[in-house]
C-alpha cells in the first residue's frame, strides 16, 4: 500500500531589504566594487510589497493561479499585474517583510534577534491578525530596544542589521565572538530560513485540517547548514521548526542535496509512511537569503524589476492510504546514479525513462511532468534560458528517441505534458516541489491520472564532488477501490511491465 | 562569469601563454555565451571579476560550434551533448560568439 | 583549427552542456584539459 499526499501548503515572503543586505550577489558586490553603478541603481529596481503581490507567477506559487492559466498570459509578466490580487491564497500566503521580522524572533530561541522598540509597536498589531500563527508565538515577540542600542550592535559588535524601507529596524547577534558557524551572517539566514519553514507549517496544518499533534516526523530539505564550529552542518531545522510551529509529538531531521534535496525528502517520507514506521510525515524547506537578487546584476542592467525578491517556503502532508488522496508510487522511482554521468540526455534519461521503462509505462503515460519549474521571467534575461521548457524539450526529444513520439509532435508534447515556471529561483524550491499541491488538485478533480515530479541538484558547487544529482517520482490517482476489485489479478501496466522485463531477459541471451 | 572561475582563467593564461589556451564554453544561449566569451578576451563586462580591464583575448568558442565540434569524435559527441543541442538555439550562439571573437581574440 | 598541444579551460554551464560532458568529449584527443567547471544561475 503506497502512502498519499494528502496536504500542501505554499509560502512567500516579500524581503527587498534583504535582497540589497543579505543577497550575495549585493554582498559580494559591495566588497569588490562598493562604488559601483549597479549598487547605486539598484533600489530605483526594488518592488514594492503591492507589486510583489500582484505579480502572476506569485500569485500562482500560492494557489489564486493554475500553472495553467499563468501559461495563458503572455510573457514577460513583470509588467503585467494580477487585477485584483490577494496576500492569501489557497495554498498558502505572501508575507510581507516586516511582519516577517517579527516570526524571525518568534523563532528564535537564544534572544539573538533584537528589534527596534517603535517598529514592534507599530507592526505586531498586524501580526495579531495572522489567522494561523496562534497565541503561542505571538507571545515570543519581544517589546524592543532603543534605536541607539540597535545601532551600536551592528556598528560595534559585529551584529547583522536588520532593515525594513530602508531603515536599520533591528539585528540579529552573533552567538560566538570566534566561531564563523555562528556569525550574525549564519544566523541571519538560518532564521530567515527556520521562520519561513514555520509559516509554511502553519499554513500546512491549515489546508490538511490534521491537528499539530498527529505530525509524527517533520523532513526538512532547505540548502542551509546549522552547527557550530565543531559540527558545522550538525543540523535538524526539522525539529527546530516543528516546535516553533507547535508539532509536539513530532521529531525529524534534514535531507539536503541541493536542489534536488526535496524530492529526495518526498521519497523518504512517502517510504516511512508505506512502511508503517510513521503515519504522518510533513516535508518543509525555507526560504534563502543568499539567493535574494541572484541575477538582479542583470536584472538592472536590462531596466527590469528586481524579480528575485522573495523568499519561499512550502510543506506537504505525506500520510497513509485513505483510499482517495493521490499516491505516491514508490515502484516507479527514478534516480542519477554515480555512473550515470553529466551529459544531459543521460541525466534524463536515468530519471524519466528508465523508470517508466522499468514499470512497462512510455513516457506519455505520465500526464503531466513537473522537472525544474524555475519562473522564465527570472532565469531569461539572466542567460539561463527557459528551464522547465528546456527539461520538457528534453523529455519530448526522450519520447522521439525511442520512436513513441513522431519528430512533428515534439511541440504538441511539450504543450500538453510540460508547463510554465512560476517558482521564486531559490534553489531548493523550483524543483518539483511547487506542483505537489496542483498536482493532488488536478488528480482529485479527474483532470489528469499522473504526474511525475522530477528533482535535479548540482552537487558541483559543494566543491565534494563533480556530479550531478536528481531523483524522481509518480503521484497518481488513488489506486485503492479499482485495486480492491481487481485483486488477485494484476494491472495492465504490470503485464507490459513483465513482457518488457522478459523481451529484455531474451536479448541479452542471444547477445550473450 | 563567476569571480573564482575568472580567477582561474587569469592565472591559466599567465602561467601557460595566453596564446595556447582554447576556453570552450556549455552557456545555455547566446547572451549569456557571448558575456562569458567577452569576458575572456575584452575583460569582464560587469565589472566584477579580477578580470575586469584585462584583455586576454583568448580563443573561445562554444562547443555546439562547429569549428570545436568537427574536432571531436561524434559518437561520443552525440552521447554527451546531442540531444542537449538540439534544445539549444545554435544559431543564436555561433551569432553572438562570432561577433565577439571578431571584435576581441588576439590568437 | 586542430586540438594538438592546446590547452583547454572548459565553462560549463548546469543548463547548458555541463563542463564534465565537454571533459568527456575531448578525452581521446590531443588537447590538455587545464580547468573544467561547470556554472549555476539558479
Amino acid at each position: 500500500m503506497n502512502s498519499v499526499l494528502t496536504a500542501a501548503s505554499y509560502i512567500l515572503v516579500h524581503a527587498p531589504d534583504m535582497v540589497v543586505h543579505n543577497g550575495t550577489t549585493q554582498t559580494t558586490e559591495r566588497v569588490v566594487n562598493p562604488g559601483s553603478e549597479y549598487l547605486k541603481q539598484l533600489p530605483e529596481h526594488i518592488r514594492s510589497y503591492d507589486q510583489a503581490v500582484a505579480y502572476a507567477p506569485n500569485q500562482t506559487y500560492i494557489g489564486n493561479m493554475t500553472p495553467g492559466q499563468l501559461g495563458e498570459m503572455e510573457q514577460p509578466w513583470h509588467d503585467m499585474p494580477v487585477a485584483g490580487a490577494t496576500r492569501e491564497g489557497r495554498y498558502g500566503e505572501i508575507m510581507p517583510q516586516d511582519e516577517f521580522l517579527l516570526l524571525m524572533q518568534a523563532s528564535d530561541m537564544f534572544d539573538l534577534v533584537r528589534l527596534d522598540r517603535a517598529f514592534v509597536a507599530k507592526t505586531k498589531p498586524a501580526l495579531e491578525k495572522h489567522p494561523l500563527l496562534g497565541q503561542e508565538i505571538l507571545a515570543l515577540v519581544k517589546a524592543g530596544e532603543d534605536a541607539s542600542d540597535i545601532a551600536r550592535a551592528v556598528n560595534e559588535e559585529h551584529a547583522e542589521g536588520l532593515y525594513h524601507m530602508g531603515q536599520l529596524v533591528g539585528y540579529v547577534k552573533r552567538a560566538h565572538d570566534v566561531d564563523a558557524n555562528l556569525s550574525a551572517h549564519v544566523l541571519l539566514e538560518n532564521l530567515a530560513s527556520k521562520a519561513s519553514a514555520v509559516l509554511a507549517l502553519r499554513h500546512l496544518l491549515h489546508t490538511s485540517g490534521v491537528a499539530p499533534e498527529e505530525i509524527e516526523y517533520v523532513i526538512e530539505c532547505s540548502e542551509e547548514a546549522c552547527g557550530d564550529m565543531n559540527q558545522r552542518g550538525g543540523g535538524n531545522m526539522a525539529k527546530a521548526a516543528a516546535e516553533v510551529a507547535g508539532l509536539g509529538n513530532a521529531t525529524g531531521s534534514d535531507v539536503r542535496g541541493f536542489c534536488a534535496a526535496p524530492s529526495h525528502a518526498f521519497v523518504m517520507a512517502a517510504s516511512l509512511v508505506k512502511a508503517g514506521t510513521f503515519k504522518k510525515v510533513a516535508v518543509t524547506a525555507g526560504g534563502s537569503t543568499a539567493k535574494l537578487g541572484m541575477n538582479a546584476k542583470d536584472h538592472v542592467r536590462k531596466g527590469l524589476p528586481v524579480l528575485e525578491d522573495v523568499l519561499g517556503g512550502f510543506a506537504v502532508l505525506i500520510t497513509a492510504d485513505d483510499g482517495k488522496n493521490p499516491e505516491i508510487d514508490l515502484d516507479i522511482v527514478g534516480r542519477h546514479t554515480v555512473g550515470t554521468g553529466a551529459s544531459p540526455q543521460a541525466v534524463i534519461t536515468s530519471l524519466v525513462l528508465s523508470p517508466l521503462e522499468r514499470a512497462g509505462m512510455k513516457i506519455q503515460d505520465i500526464d503531466k511532468f513537473a522537472a525544474e519549474l524555475q519562473n522564465p521571467d527570472i532565469t531569461k534575461p539572466a542567460g539561463a534560458g527557459d528551464v522547465p521548457q528546456a527539461n520538457f524539450k528534453m523529455i519530448g526529444a526522450l519520447a522521439v528517441k525511442t520512436g513513441e513520439l513522431d519528430r512533428g509532435g515534439l511541440n504538441g508534447f511539450i504543450e500538453q505534458h510540460g508547463m510554465v515556471g512560476w517558482a521564486p529561483t531559490q534553489g531548493h524550491i523550483p524543483s518539483g516541489a511547487p506542483y505537489m499541491g496542483f498536482a493532488r488538485q488536478a488528480i482529485l478533480d479527474g483532470e489528469m491520472e499522473k504526474a511525475m515530479i522530477i528533482g535535479k541538484g548540482s552537487l558541483f558547487l559543494g566543491r565534494l564532488t563533480n556530479q550531478f544529482d536528481g531523483i524522481s517520482f509518480v503521484l497518481r490517482k488513488n489506486r485503492g477501490a479499482a485495486q480492491q476489485q481487481q485483486e488477485p489479478g494484476i494491472s495492465k501496466e504490470e503485464v507490459r511491465g513483465m513482457i518488457a522485463e522478459a523481451l529484455r531477459s531474451f536479448a541479452a541471451s542471444m547477445e550473450g | 562569469m563567476d569571480l573564482e572561475n575568472q580567477k582561474r582563467v587569469k592565472d591559466l593564461a599567465e602561467k601557460h601563454g595566453p596564446e595556447n589556451i582554447l576556453v570552450i564554453l556549455g552557456a545555455a544561449e547566446g547572451e549569456a555565451a557571448g558575456i562569458a566569451a567577452e569576458t575572456v578576451t575584452a575583460g569582464d563586462p560587469t565589472y566584477a571579476g579580477p578580470l575586469t580591464g584585462v584583455q586576454l583575448g583568448l580563443s573561445v568558442y562554444h562547443v555546439c560550434e562547429e569549428e570545436i565540434k568537427s574536432l571531436l569524435d561524434p559518437a561520443v559527441y552525440d552521447e554527451q551533448i546531442g540531444m542537449m543541442e538540439m534544445v539549444l538555439d545554435v544559431d543564436d550562439i555561433v551569432s553572438e560568439m562570432s561577433a565577439i571573437r571578431d571584435e576581441h581574440t588576439k590568437y | 583549427m586542430s586540438l594538438l598541444n592546446r590547452k583547454i579551460i572548459i565553462i560549463g554551464d548546469r543548463d547548458g552542456i555541463p563542463g564534465p560532458a565537454i571533459e568527456e568529449c575531448l578525452k581521446g584527443t590531443e588537447a590538455e584539459i587545464l580547468f573544467s567547471s561547470t556554472e549555476c544561475f539558479v
